[in-house]
């Protein structure tokens, strides 16, 4: 389903099909720790160059004087099968960086949003972010010792989201409990579908 | 920033690297399907390796499996802008293939969600 056609020896080349899962949230929620826990490889370090203003990346080339900032991304991978494999990316920390995170959000599954329960307010802007764009999302609340156990519906409350949206408990070091928040978000997604369609 | 000096960088720059100087002077549009997951792969070997810098020998390497841009720019220790230009020479030339940008989904559908979360459940 996936193989390009090629004019040259070597015939067909298989091609993957690549999805994507945005990790989100404010400040060391632990977007990094999730996406470290449940990814197959040692997490991968990329940067992107832009300019103070914020260009986009086809334009940072015409710029030969200005300056330009690298944002850096953190992310992993999943092969699902030998024909679609899945990237986890963490958002970067730095929220003027619109531009990377729509790079990121386009054509993803979803996001998942990690909240910390004595920083609430940190994770508004992540939520704000998809749920103005329609990207499907779920809250994940990541229990970080010493925190004040939340319940469930005081946190919902707090975040003002819709009840259609899950909200699940996780800890993000732990690699199951990352898969569990994966599946929801996957679900969550699928659920979506079925109901536009 | 991270930088590997056998590239393109000038150690003094610092941060503040300047575009052009790492793609040598070249402005030449960068193909606008390279996303940061698009699946990339090398042809088992170059048309003409005269022809291609180490940088795009390195490249060609490297996909000798599919990888993603980000996967790419991340192995090599440079920039995405950097590799999405590399790329884009080497689609142009016929030494990497994408998958026709007409056929890839924008968002995934239900067939592709089911496989991606009956994956996740296997992992
Ligand atoms: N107790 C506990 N600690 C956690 C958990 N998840 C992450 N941490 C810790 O919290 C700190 C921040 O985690 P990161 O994964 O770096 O958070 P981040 O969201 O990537 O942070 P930034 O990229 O800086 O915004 C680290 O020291 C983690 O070890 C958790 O579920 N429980
Ligand atoms: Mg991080």
């Amino acid at each position: 389903m996936v193989s390009v056609e090629s004019e040259r020896p070597g015939g067909e080349l298989l091609v993957p099909t690549p999805v994507k899962i945005v990790v989100a949230g404010g400040f060391g929620t632990g977007k990094t720790t999730m996406v470290n826990s449940v990814s197959e490889i040692p997490p991968l370090h990329t940067e992107e160059l832009l300019t103070e203003a914020g260009v986009g990346v086809d334009d940072v080339l015409g710029l030969e004087q200005k300056e330009t900032t690298t944002v850096a991304l953190d992310f992993g991978r999943i092969t699902i099968n030998p024909e679609v494999v899945l990237y986890l990316f963490g958002t970067p920390g730095q929220n003027r960086f619109w531009f990377m995170w729509d790079e990121l959000a386009y054509g993803a599954i979803g996001a998942v949003i990690l909240v910390d329960t004595r920083r609430l307010d940190s994770s508004f802007p992540s939520i704000d972010f998809f749920e103005r764009r329609g990207i499907p999302f779920i809250i994940a609340v990541n229990c970080f010792e010493g925190a004040h156990a939340y319940e469930v519906a005081e946190v919902r409350r707090a975040l003002d989201v819709d009840e259609a949206i899950p909200l699940v408990l996780c800890d993000a070091r732990d690699r199951e409990s990352s898969k569990t928040v994966l599946v929801s978000l996957i679900q969550h997604t699928m659920d979506r579908l079925d109901a536009m369609a | 920033m991270a930088g590997r000096e056998d590239w393109w960088y000038d150690e003094a720059a610092g941060p503040l690297v300047r575009p052009y100087a790492m793609v040598r002077g070249r402005t030449r549009p960068l193909r606008p399907e390279l996303h940061l997951v698009t699946q990339v792969r090398a042809m088992p070997s170059p048309a003409d390796p005269a022809a291609l810098s180490v940088e795009h020998l390195e490249i060609m390497e490297l996909c000798r499996r599919p990888l993603s841009v980000a996967e790419v720019a991340a192995y090599l220790d440079v920039p995405l802008v950097v590799v999405k230009v590399l790329l884009s020479d080497l689609i142009q030339r016929g030494d990497v293939v994408i998958r026709d940008p007409s056929r890839v989904p924008q968002v995934p559908d239900r067939n592709l969600l089911q496989a991606v979360l009956d994956g996740v459940r296997g992992i």
